[in-house]
């Protein structure tokens, strides 16, 4: 029997704009002792499914069964979900800095659950709460009880939240994005303890992520969603090398992994459906490269396939060869040098009052060069400085020692006047689409907005430089009056952009430029990328923690580890042959989906209408 | 499933300035509170008019009409409306004439005090540092100067006056705001879009008026309207004390105070209710408004009723 099974789940969230159908006849089975991965573009409604069912979602209205070792969750009153969770079903939430509480030290935290459920002496309790901790990887488990939240790491932080959420013994967790707030290497020892846990103790897990590198690597059975509907369901094996729905096949195809370097990256057009308005036919139609007119007009049927896997498509998916997008001409070898960075060093002094005062190295002699036309690219996990050197190099911070040298011109001593022009010349491109926009203002005043500082372009002309440069980044350029917030993540990327090439530059540092970004906008946005390059001939500083685009984009690559580069060489160079351990723990770490291949001829079993 | 239901609907993308109306529209409190300030602004607007249909003066003393036989003041009748003072005047047509001082005492109190606050506050969050220091310990000093103590000195000095008392008020109530202001531009001036205007070659004052002030916009209207009501019952306080308006010039703090100078309320009750309810009605209408406007335009807070009746279901089998 099934631990948890769903059936025919639908959710619908009142909204101020009208109804959310956050999901839509949404079936599934987990057996005991699987991993069962929920794998989903943001959006997509994989969070709210497991949240809705588990009675965290007041105020939603669902419908279907879900029943759990026998019994309906959706029809339990809100005293026996309380009496459940916890106890029966842990949960793991995505960001372990807030979701413990910053006044109480973690044995308290713990210990609650326990006496939440059980009635147990303190200090039973506590010798449970240390052993869990022990068994997730925490040294001198029972000495560190008494420690407050702000003493773990990150990733131990996550480490406390797993056994909290285990230490009730329970038969399911429910693991809510649990690594994407972490740093790679982090990562991947948090899901490998997810999967030591599920072994060792038998427990069932269900996980939820966007990441289907990581999905893929430890997986069972997964789930893939779209627009609040199940797309495909089957065993992760044969998901990942197969797909069956085209959606699935694209999100793999999409992943700069499966993209030779230097190649454009195959990319789902358009953008993710809005769950306001449901579309009578298939959801995904609209993006679908092997749409036929029938996908436009009827909802699909569920196909099951006898190898496991069922997909909600008019057809199996295929793959075109065809498709593959032509090797470009490689770049012609960078010449002149364009940047040039020596020992740069960056330490923040703290007063704290009347004590001593501390000395923060957040930089600690940094040397590198960049040729014109060549992308660098700088990796390192977060806290490494690799933004902080972006700002030295941009000249938005001072360094405290050293010299950066653009094109011969020594950033550090520049006149107020001489600064001010060097800003036409290197720009910046940030991470986050929708911080780095000003909500207030409008697109137009926001892409001209370099026009108006340098005194460029006025009226008429500096409309018609933004349409040419929104039409350049593929924005409608119709949509010059809007605000930000009326766009979605990729397009305010390519408004970020596009206010970065406004002035022509000869350097763009790119701060993350695609982790806020789903697979299938983040596949668009380097495209992008790469074909501005060679259209403009510019300069990259791409800074990312994500080796696989990296990988994609990258002449050249930089390591980062604790404010010093420990490791620079040609990209396939670190990949195949790196010298430094911490570079090899970085590779190691990540995960890589698999890239689809064409599967022999399935078996299809049966064909379940009006499934939508 | 049914035809109707499978038909999307049409998703409306609706701009910001309508979406708080909307909310404001579904809050009955502030919608009342609203009406009730243009009724104010309308009644202030048409205090002539009112003295021209009951044909009394603001100022003037209706000693054979609004006095008893015994020299004590007339109650509510066809001819005074609100009843008259102790010395005859026509108490509706002072609180009209009231309710203008009011108001202007009111809203340009606010207005020019919400202007030093965010001149000072956006000055004081965004250089920080010794900037910061020093004029957060102005704000500091400026809080703890005690209010009616100040006011009497100045007054023993300057003699009481509209601008005198306008001044007063604020120069002590732009501190609030201050603060709140400073704390907001501070943050937002780590965000990354003033970062990105930084780099782009953006000078200080145009980051500020350009980027920072406009997200600054929600605080500052929902502060200024919080404001008005603190100044009118400053205002009333004042002329309550007689520091405010110069009699014979009619405010409802005045009305109020000689009303309770000889304890004529003691016969004449709607000598204190009648200025007493205009006073609480428009703090309070102003108070309920800008509550209401912090809900509606505060995009987080989106409270979003159930509907009342079930929904049908999405599919049929």
């Amino acid at each position: 029997m099934p631990l948890l099974e769903a059936r025919n789940i639908s959710i619908r969230i009142p909204t101020e704009d009208g109804i959310l159908h956050a999901a839509r006849n949404v079936s599934f089975t987990v057996e005991a002792g699987s991993l069962f991965g929920i794998a989903g573009e943001s959006g997509s409604g994989k969070s709210v499914l497991t949240q809705a069912i588990m009675g965290l979602l007041p105020g939603v209205e669902i419908e279907g069964e879900c029943l759990f070792e026998g019994r309906d969750l959706l029809k339990m009153t809100p005293a026996e979900l309380r009496a459940l969770r916890g106890a029966r079903i842990g949960m793991v939430f995505q960001d372990p800095l807030s979701s413990l509480h910053p006044y109480y030290t973690i044995g308290r935290q713990i210990t609650e659950v326990i006496h939440a459920h059980e009635k147990v002496s303190n200090t039973e309790a506590r010798a449970r709460a240390a052993e869990m901790l022990e068994k997730v990887g925490i040294k001198d488990a029972a000495a560190r009880l008494d420690d407050y939240p702000h003493q773990f790491s990150g990733g131990m932080r996550q480490r406390v939240m797993i056994a909290m959420a285990l230490v009730l013994r329970p038969s399911l967790i429910i693991a809510d994005e649990p690594t994407t707030a972490l740093d790679v290497t982090v990562q991947a020892q948090i899901v490998a303890l997810l999967d030591e846990m599920r072994r060792e103790l038998g427990i069932t897990v269900i996980m939820i992520t966007h990441d289907l590198g990581l999905m893929a690597s430890v997986a069972d059975k997964v789930m893939i969603m779209y627009g609040g509907t199940r797309l495909e369901i089957g065993p992760a094996k044969g998901l990942f090398a197969a797909p069956a729905h085209p959606y699935t096949f694209g999100l793999l195809r999409a992943s700069p992994a499966a993209a030779r370097q230097g190649t454009e990256l195959y990319s789902i057009p358009g953008r993710p459906p809005s769950l306001l308005a449901r579309p009578k036919a298939c959801i995904f139609a609209p993006r679908c490269a092997q749409v036929q007119p029938i996908c436009q007009i009827e909802a699909p049927p569920n196909r099951a396939y006898a190898c496991g896997t069922e997909a909600l498509c008019h057809f199996e998916a295929r793959i075109d060869r065809a498709d593959t997008a032509p090797a470009q001409p490689a770049r012609k070898p960078p010449t002149d040098r364009l940047l040039s960075v020596q020992d740069v060093a960056l330490t923040y002094t703290m007063s704290s009052g009347f004590g001593a005062k501390r000395q923060l190295d957040v930089l600690k002699g940094i040397t590198l060069e960049v040729a014109r036309g060549e992308t660098l690219g700088l990796v390192g996990e977060s806290g490494c400085g690799k933004s902080t050197l972006a700002r030295v190099i941009a000249g938005l911070v001072p360094a405290t020692r050293g010299k950066v040298d653009f094109d011969g011109i020594d950033v550090g001593a520049l006149t107020p006047k001489a600064w001010r022009d060097m800003r036409r010349r290197v720009q910046l491109v940030f991470q986050d689409p929708f911080g780095s926009l000003n909500p207030r203002r409008r697109v137009g005043a926001i892409i001209g907005e370099p026009f108006r500082i340098h005194g460029l372009a006025k009226g008429e002309a500096r409309k018609n430089e933004v349409r040419r440069l929104m039409e350049l980044v593929g924005l409608n350029p119709e949509h010059y009056n809007r605000f930000p917030s009326e766009f979605s993540g990729g397009q305010r990327q390519r408004i970020g952009i596009a206010r970065a090439l406004a002035l022509n530059p000869d350097l763009v540092i790119f701060d993350e430029p695609v982790s806020a970004l789903d697979v299938s906008i983040q596949a668009q946005i380097l495209n992008l990328m790469q074909e501005l390059q060679q259209k403009l001939g510019l300069t990259y500083l791409f800074i990312s923690h994500d080796l696989s685009v990296v990988r994609h984009m990258c002449d050249r690559i930089a390591v980062m580890n604790a404010g010093r580069i420990i490791e620079m060489d040609a990209t396939e160079q670190i990949f195949q042959h790196p010298q430094q351990d911490y570079t090899r723990t970085l590779l190691d770490a990540s995960h890589v989906p698999p890239v689809p291949v064409q599967a022999q001829p399935r078996e299809l079993l049966r064909l379940e209408q009006g499934a939508a | 499933m049914s035809e109707a239901q499978l038909d999307a609907p049409k998703v409306v993308q609706r701009s910001s300035a309508n979406l708080t109306f909307r909310r404001l529209m579904r809050d009955p409190a502030s919608l009342l509170a609203a009406v009730f300030i243009l009724a104010l602004v309308a009644f202030a607007i048409g205090a002539p008019w009112f003295a021209g249909w009951t044909g009394h003066d603001a100022i003037e003393q209706y000693r054979d009409t609004g006095l008893s036989p015994v020299g004590l003041p007339v109650g509510p009748n066809h001819e005074f409306l609100l009843g008259a003072d102790q010395l005859g005047r026509d108490v509706l047509v002072r609180i009209a004439y009231g309710a203008r001082i009011s108001l202007a005492v009111g809203v340009a109190a606010a207005l020019a005090a919400s202007f030093i606050g965010v001149t000072i506050g956006m000055t004081a969050g965004y250089f920080g540092g010794w900037i910061d220091t020093v004029l957060g310990r102005l704000m500091d000093l400026v809080m703890s100067v005690p209010f009616l103590l100040c006011a009497l000195a100045l007054v023993s000095v300057f003699g009481p006056s509209l601008w005198l008392s306008i001044c007063v008020i604020v120069f002590f109530s732009w501190t609030t705001i201050g603060r709140v202001i400073r704390a907001e531009t501070a943050s937002l001036a780590r965000r990354d879009f003033v970062q990105a205007s930084r780099s782009l070659g953006a000078g200080n004052l145009s980051i500020m008026l350009r980027d920072i002030l406009p997200n600054l916009s929600v605080p500052i209207i929902i502060y200024t309207t919080m404001m008005i009501p603190n100044s009118i019952v400053f205002e009333a306080t004042l002329s309550f004390l007689g520091l405010g308006i110069v009699p014979p010039t009619p405010s409802w703090g005045g009305m109020l105070a000689e009303a309770g100078a000889n304890s004529i309320y003691l016969v004449a009750w709607w000598l204190v209710l009648f200025p007493g309810l205009a006073l609480l009605g428009s703090t309070l209408a102003f108070n309920i408004l800008g509550d209401g406007l912090r809900d509606a335009l505060d995009p987080k807070g989106r409270r979003v009723k159930r509907r009342r009746k079930p929904a049908k279901p999405v599919t049929e089998g």
